[in-house]
């Protein structure tokens, strides 16, 4: 079906700036999703999952511009030991960032990569995306894979000795940064991929992963404390047998967010948890759309999202779990809430279910709540004050979500981090 | 120590009195008992003097060391030295037990200006205490009273009074839902603590927690008054023939 001439001119007006990069094997794949995105549009308010959520900023031709955030803390996952890899505004930083090279990993930057005759991201660069627009499209998505011109290719075919970390800076106030990495996780191989920083003005990032028999990955992601920048993102992940995928976001300011993630589970006991953690204040707008699709029998799947709202914050949570039918024994479950700190926050969820088969053990749950008056009544009669009070609520609140990630000290430095942001909030 | 006079409370959000002329004083040094039947008003007494929303003081004044409490905030009363162990010890999951003592014990010496204790210190105290009160290291280490059963969450109050060190303890039915060994404990708790320093109010539906820690003084309280004040064998009255001869008495 043609789309309409509306939004077929808002569509051309949004790429018109965007040029194609002329390279070699993803060719192809880009203009397959130019294509696609040419058939679905870009977001429209009207979009079924776009009713919470306003599109606008992040359709329209030019980034909006965000002030630069001083910060002066030590950077994100500094503690740990890791393989640095730089982009500044979506561009490669070859200067701040370590040698690609790693036992157990094969790692390359797309645009060297995209010139090689044959290569093993043919396979998936575009193909996860594209299989992720059912039920709903994800125009930005194919937007990303028809433009972004880099991003990283990792391989992982054993255990590597330390994370690999995406490091994104922001310095200048009018960019508009694309980044499409591919992740393939060989059988039985485990790689952790962290990443952090704001990335740019506006940032649309997609990561696909494909996760082989009995291969890990864990992801963990801290996303910018610019106020003014603003992130799409998509993560496409598909899994094979007794496999496991955990990702967790940590979400502090950005006037901004929308996170997708589309989850396939295609082999047998795959496992598959998607966390997010957000703290918003005032001009905050955060989005997290989930699609889970077992396939597969005796598969299990978690979403746990925890949102920290106030002064006018909105967080978003659109999660689905999709049952097929013969997938079962499936053990789904997901839980979404918000601690609105005041009247003016809100929360918007819809949690969805649509099960096809009929032994399963499938949950969700939403909730919305304030502070509970009687556990802050304790700690102030203790002799806490009830700023220190609140943000000790505030935390225990978010801990089940900071609780999904794998690694305790990767999950106790995210815990320090929060503690630190909300008492800097308080002054 | 403390010096409460006609107090009259009524609820913020209704017009029900619920206080209606409290006279009380508890010295350094002296063990209070306030006695009464259910509903009498023992419980919002000590609400409100630990600084509980939800009360309108309409009459009356509440100080300690003569200073007025009832205008500060509840953080400050404590750091002032008044601790109030709940009736109904509130749980609050994913708030370590051990952490929260910790940033209480510090809150309050900073706002009084002293040094905090820093954890070593902390440490070693906490397990001293908690094993006088036969509380395990798990206990410590879970969310504050979290899935703690009734005496468990008692043993915790009288732990926090013993880590805090308040001057002026009030202590609302810490005996309600206690085994006669973990009353004890509790009572044992106490004891340790008294000191000429130290006053305490201790609220009890029942005599018998008063066998164990055995009062200076013993009050009556009924219809949101103190209706009726004795030695301790006041309490032993009221075990004997309950409390109805007694308010009838006075009314
Ligand atoms: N927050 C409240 N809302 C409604 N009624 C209350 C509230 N607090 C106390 N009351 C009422 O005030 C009276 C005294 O209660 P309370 O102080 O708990 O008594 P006690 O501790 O002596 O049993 C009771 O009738 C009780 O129902
Ligand atoms: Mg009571």
């Amino acid at each position: 079906m043609a789309l309409p001439q509306p939004k077929l001119d808002a569509l051309d007006a949004r790429i018109a700036a965007l040029s194609m990069p002329e390279d070699g094997w993803p060719r192809a794949a880009r203009e397959a999703a130019l294509a696609r995105l040419r058939e679905m549009g870009l977001p429209g308010p009207r979009d079924e999952y776009w009713r919470f959520t306003r599109p606008d900023t992040l359709v329209q031709a030019e980034a909006p511009a965000a002030a630069l955030f001083e910060n002066d803390e030590a950077p994100m996952f500094d503690a740990f030991d890791r393989l640095k890899i730089v982009f500044t505004d979506g561009v490669f930083d070859a200067e701040a960032s370590d040698d690609l090279a790693l036992e157990g990993i094969e790692i390359e930057r797309l645009a060297e990569a995209a010139t090689a005759d044959l290569h093993w991201a043919r396979d998936l660069y575009g193909v996860l995306e594209a299989r992720g627009h059912s039920p709903v499209p994800r125009p930005l998505a194919a937007l990303n894979t028809a433009f972004a011109a880099d991003g990283v290719l990792i391989r992982v075919t054993g255990r590597p000795s330390k994370p690999v970390s995406l490091i994104y800076r922001h310095e200048s106030e009018t960019s508009d940064a694309y980044l499409h990495h591919c992740v393939k996780v060989e059988a039985g191989a485990e790689l952790t991929l962290l990443e952090n920083g704001p990335a740019a003005a506006r940032f649309n990032n997609v990561i696909e992963a494909e996760i082989a028999d009995g291969g890990t990955l864990h992801h963990v992601r801290a996303q910018g404390r610019d106020h003014e920048r603003r992130a799409a993102t998509h993560v496409f992940a598909r899994l094979g047998r007794q496999s496991v995928f955990k990702s967790f976001s940590v979400t502090v300011n950005g006037v901004m967010t929308r996170n997708e993630c589309v989850i396939e589970l295609d082999g047998e006991e795959g496992v598959a948890h998607v966390a997010g953690a957000c703290v918003g204040d005032g001009d905050f707008h955060q989005d997290d759309t989930v699609f889970i699709t077992h396939a597969a029998e005796r598969c299990e799947s978690r979403q746990v999202f925890k949102k920290v709202l106030r002064n006018g914050a909105t967080g978003v949570f659109q999660g689905k779990i999709l049952v097929k039918p013969g997938a079962q024994k499936t053990d789904g479950y997901q839980i979404s809430q918000s601690l609105l700190l005041d009247e003016d926050s809100q929360f918007l969820a819809k949690p969805e279910l649509e099960i096809y088969a009929d032994d399963v053990a499938c949950s969700h749950g939403s909730t919305s709540g304030d502070i509970d008056e009687d556990a802050l009544f304790y700690l102030r009669a203790r002799g806490i004050p009830e700023g220190e009070a609140t943000d000790i609520l505030t935390l225990a609140f978010l801990a089940e979500a900071v609780e999904e990630i794998e690694d305790e000290t990767l999950a106790g430095d995210i815990t320090a981090r929060l503690e630190a942001w909300l008492a800097r909030r308080r002054g | 120590m403390l010096e409460i006079k006609n107090l009259h409370v009524k609820l913020e959000e209704e017009d029900k009195a619920i206080l209606k002329g409290v006279d009380l004083t508890v010295e350094a040094g002296k063990v209070h008992a306030v006695m009464g039947p259910n509903g009498s008003g023992k419980s919002t007494l000590s609400y409100v003097l630990a600084g509980r929303e939800g009360y309108e003081v309409t009459e009356g004044t509440a100080t300690l060391d003569g200073e007025d409490i009832l205008g500060m905030e509840p953080e400050e009363r404590a750091a002032a030295g008044l601790f109030l162990a709940f009736q109904y010890p509130v749980e609050i999951p994913g708030v370590g037990n051990m952490t929260f003592l910790r940033t209480a014990v510090n809150a309050q010496r900073k706002a009084r200006g002293e040094e905090e204790m820093n954890s070593t210190e902390f440490l070693k105290t906490i397990r001293a205490r908690a094993k006088e009160l036969d509380i395990d290291a798990e206990m410590l280490k879970r969310g504050v009273n979290s899935g703690f059963s009734g005496g468990e969450k008692k043993r915790n109050e009288i732990l926090q009074m013993a880590m805090l060190e308040p001057r002026m303890c009030i202590l609302d039915e810490t005996d309600s839902g206690l085994d006669v060994d973990a009353m004890k404990l509790v009572a044992q708790g106490v004891n340790k603590l008294r000191d000429a320093g130290r006053g305490f109010l201790v609220i009890t539906h029942y005599q018998r927690l008063l066998d164990h820690i055995v009062p200076d003084v013993v009050h009556i309280m009924a219809g949101g008054r103190i209706v009726k004040s004795g030695g301790p064998e006041l309490a032993l009255e009221v075990e004997k023939n309950g409390y109805a001869d007694i308010v009838e008495e006075v009314a």
